[in-house]
Parts: C-alpha cells; sequence; structure tokens
C-alpha cells in the first residue's frame, strides 16, 4: 500500500536538523499501524508525507506504487490516502453535515446521484446516519472528529491516517472514535495509519511503529514492543497502564508474565498466580 | 453570552417557499422589491399587501415572527416618515408654527412607509425562507455570468461559506479567552469606551493568532480533500430551476401585471 525508503525530511534548508532521517517503513494493505513517539519525534512530519502534504527532501514515498514527487497523479495519492487531523473544528467545511461529508466527492467531480449514496455510506459507517441535516458546531468532539472521517471516507480512500485524532477529545469521544477505527479496519478492510501518544490506542493495532529524533527505533507488534517497558520509558513514552502494573509487580518479585496489554489478559494471569500461590 | 448570537435568520421548513430553488428566490426577490417602486396608488399598495401576506401564509411562518424583523427598523421609518410629511412643498392644509403639511407631503410620507415596510418584509421572507448555504450557491450561480469576465465566482462563495462555517466557533472561542482573562482579573464592562476598546486589545490578539492556524490547519485539510477550485466541481444537492420555480415566475408576473393594471386605474 505504503512503502517509504530511506525517508528524509528537514522544515528549512539553513537548519541542520533533520526533522526525518532514513525511514524506510511499508505498510501493507488492511494493516491496522499505530505510529508512536513524544513531541518532536517527527511522526506527524512523516504522517504528511503519506499524501504528499510534505514531499521528501531525500528519499521517496509510494503510495501504490505511485511516487508521491509525480505531481500529475497528486489527485491520485489523495484520493489514495485519506487524512484526518487532530481538530474537527479545524476540518470541516460547511455548515451542515452532509453538506461538509460531500465536499471531497464534489471536489472529484462525482455526480450528484452518487455523492449521495456514497455521503450516506460513509455517515451510516461511522455511525453518525441520524445526523445528516445538523449543524457540526452542535456536535460533541468525537461526533465531529467522526463527521470528519466520513469527509474522508467519501473519497473511498484504501488508507487512512489519522494525526491524533483523539487528543482534543473526551474519554467517551476517544472511544467512540477508536471502536469506529477499529471497526473500519475489520469490515472494510480500510488501511489505518494512527499516529497517537496514547499507548492504550496503540494497542488495538496490528503493529506499533515507534519514532523518536526523526528516526524509526522500534517496529514490530504491540506485545513485543511494549514487553521491553524499560526501553519505552528511556525514550520517553509509557506503557499501557496495566502493562506498568504487571512490570511493577515483577520488580517487587512477583513472577507475572511483562506481555501483557489488556486487563483481561491481567486478570487471567494474576488469577493463574493466585491458585498456583495457594496450591503450592 | 455570545453562544446566544442567532445567525442568519433562517427558519427551516418544507413550504413551497422553502423548496423554491435559491438563484430563482433571489431573482424573483428583486423583481418583487422592483415592483413596490412602481406603484403608484392606493389599489396597488392593497395588492400589494394582499400579496406579500399570502406569502407569508405560504412560507408557514408565524405572521408575528415575519413583522419582528420591523422592530429594529422603527425609527429609521418613522423618521423617514416624518421627514417626508413636513419636507414636501404642494398645497398646504395644515400649518402651526414653522411647520407645514401639504396633500403631496402626506402622501408621499405614507407612500414611503409602506415602501420600506414592505421591502423589509419582502427581504425578510427570503432570509427565512433560505438557508444560508443555499443562498450562497444562489448568489454564485446569479454571479456566473461575470466569471467569464474574470470575477472569481466561486472563490468568493466558498469564502462566504466558511466565513458563516467559522462565526460559531470564533465566537465560542471569544467567548473563552474572555472568560480565561476576566478570571485574571481583566475587565471588558466598566469604564468609558476608550478604556472598553482598549480593554478588547488583548482579546483581539489571540483571536486572530488563532484564526490564522485555523485557517492554515483548514487549508491543509481542504486540500487532503482534493479541493482544486471550482473547475469540474460537482454539487451534492444539484440545485436544478423546476417546475415549482417556473411557477413561481409565473405567479410574479400576474402580481406585476396587475400591479401596472392598478396604476391605470
Amino acid at each position: 500500500m505504503i512503502t517509504t525508503e530511506r525517508l528524509q525530511f528537514k522544515y528549512s534548508e539553513e537548519r541542520e536538523e533533520e526533522a526525518l532521517r532514513d525511514v524506510s517503513v511499508t505498510i501493507q494493505d488492511g494493516e491496522f499501524v499505530a505510529v508512536l513517539g513524544h513531541n518532536g519525534s517527527g511522526k506527524s512530519t512523516f504522517a504528511k508525507h503519506l499524501n504528499a502534504i510534505l514531499l521528501p527532501v531525500g528519499g521517496t514515498v509510494y503510495v501504490d506504487g505511485i511516487d508521491t514527487k509525480d505531481e500529475r497523479r497528486l489527485y491520485d495519492i489523495r484520493q489514495a490516502v485519506g487524512m484526518v487531523f487532530q481538530n474537527p473544528d479545524n476540518q470541516i467545511v460547511a455548515t451542515v453535515v452532509e453538506e461538509d461529508v460531500a465536499f471531497a466527492p464534489e471536489n472529484l467531480g462525482v455526480p450528484s446521484a452518487e455523492i449521495r449514496k456514497v455521503v450516506d455510506w460513509a455517515l451510516e459507517t461511522v455511525g453518525m446516519g441520524g445526523y445528516k441535516r445538523h449543524a457540526p458546531h452542535l456536535l460533541s468532539g468525537g461526533q465531529k472528529q467522526r463527521v470528519a472521517i466520513a469527509g474522508v471516507l467519501a473519497m473511498k480512500p484504501r488508507c487512512i491516517v489519522l494525526d491524533e485524532p483523539t487528543a482534543m477529545l473526551d474519554p467517551i469521544g476517544r472511544r467512540e472514535v477508536v471502536a469506529t477505527l477499529r471497526r473500519l479496519n475489520k469490515e472494510e478492510g480500510m488501511t489505518i495509519v494512527l499516529i497517537t501518544h496514547n499507548m492504550d490506542e496503540a494497542v488495538s493495532a496490528d503493529r506499533v511503529v515507534v519514532m523518536s529524533g526523526g528516526g524509526v527505533v522500534l517496529d514490530d507488534t504491540p506485545r513485543k514492543v511494549f514487553a521491553d517497558v524499560a526501553r519505552i520509558k528511556a525514550l520517553g513514552l509509557d506503557v499501557p497502564q496495566v502493562t506498568e502494573l504487571m512490570y511493577e509487580l515483577r520488580r517487587e518479585g512477583l513472577d507475572v508474565p511483562t506481555e501483557i496489554l489488556t486487563v483481561d489478559e491481567a486478570y487471567q494471569a494474576l488469577k493463574c498466580r493466585c491458585i498456583s500461590g495457594v496450591s503450592g | 453570552m455570545l453562544k446566544d448570537i442567532t445567525l442568519g435568520q433562517y427558519f427551516p421548513g418544507n413550504s413551497p417557499l422553502h423548496r423554491l430553488d435559491a438563484m430563482m428566490k433571489l431573482l424573483l426577490s428583486v423583481v418583487y422589491l422592483a415592483v413596490i417602486f412602481l406603484i403608484r396608488n392606493f389599489y396597488g399598495y392593497a395588492l400589494l399587501a394582499l400579496f406579500t401576506f399570502a406569502l407569508i401564509r405560504l412560507s408557514a411562518i408565524p405572521v408575528k415572527f415575519v413583522l419582528k424583523g420591523l422592530k429594529p427598523l422603527l425609527m429609521f421609518i418613522a423618521f423617514t416618515a416624518v421627514l417626508n410629511l413636513f419636507m414636501t412643498d404642494g398645497t398646504v392644509i395644515w400649518r402651526v408654527w414653522f411647520l407645514t403639511v401639504t396633500r403631496e407631503g402626506v402622501a408621499y410620507a405614507v407612500a414611503m412607509l409602506l415602501r420600506i415596510v414592505f421591502l423589509v418584509l419582502g427581504t425578510s421572507l427570503l432570509t427565512y425562507t433560505t438557508s444560508p448555504i443555499a443562498l450562497t450557491d444562489g448568489i454564485e450561480r446569479l454571479l456566473k455570468p461575470f466569471g467569464k469576465m474574470g470575477l472569481p465566482t466561486h472563490e468568493l462563495a466558498m469564502m462566504m461559506s466558511i466565513a458563516l462555517r467559522f462565526i460559531p466557533t470564533l465566537l465560542e472561542e471569544t467567548d473563552k479567552i474572555m472568560k480565561a482573562q476576566t478570571a485574571r482579573g481583566a475587565d471588558f464592562q466598566s469604564g468609558n469606551l476608550l478604556k472598553r476598546a482598549k480593554a478588547l486589545l488583548p482579546l483581539l490578539v489571540p483571536l486572530f493568532i488563532s484564526a490564522f492556524r485555523r485557517a492554515d490547519e483548514l487549508a491543509t485539510a481542504m486540500e487532503c480533500r482534493c479541493y482544486r477550485g471550482g473547475n469540474n466541481r460537482t454539487r451534492l444537492n444539484a440545485s436544478k430551476i423546476g417546475r415549482i420555480d417556473y411557477f413561481a415566475g409565473g405567479i410574479l408576473a400576474v402580481f406585476c401585471a396587475l400591479i401596472l393594471l392598478a396604476n391605470a386605474a
């Protein structure tokens, strides 16, 4: 789906520091990838390269085999890879929900009857079908962000890149958005690239890419990435709360596995431990 | 408190007036306004009143609501009427001190009063029954012929609709900044005009900065959604001039003819 080869980027010619250096990542069709990193790690810069908002200074980015530097194919690239940003207020163009979702297909010159169909489908898919005629500024943060996702879905992209889509939302909104993404990935086979610094969101991904100082430092399944608690902490990141708990228990001398990501897993592990503790 | 400001005066509904195409409605409104100035006698105004009242009933908007639109203009209307009453030359029918009232003056004042009232009623009926988006769209289509002369019609319409979209967002933000500054001892309510204007400065600076940042982000988001100007753009609700619009045009034409007939009477 998307391949970056030794991707390099600088925000200005004069400055030495590189925002990205030698990033080589391949994102497969249908994958759910979380990109983690603290502020200034280059994760947002990386995201903006995936649909040619930024063009590499060195190296190349291929989307479906198209070089993002190829200006003639710019709109093919933008249509294939949709992008959702942090602040839903700053992405919504129209004063009515359905008009906003229709914005992208209108730009693409899709006939009216088909726009109607794709708008209905997109809003239904994000669970906002009942809000077609609503004014966006009266919706909650999570609802607004789902409208923004529908607005991107209406282009019928194959991949959606989300740059910290939950950073400005309350816990309920956050849950709504993450559930929507998971459903899109599972049911529609949509490739999802989720830029985040929320560890609990990263757990739901198939794969976690950790960035630091403009480069990729870890790239593996969430289980393997978060197992190395000391390393993650050294990078200025946190691990999911449950993983942290197990890590601390282990440090206190309790023999529990640390490769644990969810509360259920922790419960099972601790239950076994207690039973064996009692009988042993 | 800032949130209470209502935007536009759109009154959602599904009446025949609501269903009319926005461009057609704009055109018909212009004709209606022009007709008001053609009326010469009482019969004409009677016809106009009847027609306007019928339109209000058709729009299913409460009459009281429509009349409320006149309220802010009451002073202006009264002033114009009084001025016309005393300042017109002609046959004097009443004189007190330096004020003279003439027969022509009375007729002129009444005509002026009626004209302004119907002007306001007609235009508010347009904004009551047309959503801001539809109105923008109508304006864009009306201006289209000027596009060939280099007028960026699509861009103008886009700017208008984005401005409409961001008014509530920026109002909310202003409210937030005001509260934050009030919490730190800023005073927006008291003092003379100059003092209050000065107090607004620290409010405007962060508001502007944030507006620029929003504009930048919005531009990127629009690019991500393949925005490339008005060329080859389609619309979700492709507005077509339909049967109902021709019908409305016909009715207005009949109305114009009746007014001209009344003028001859």
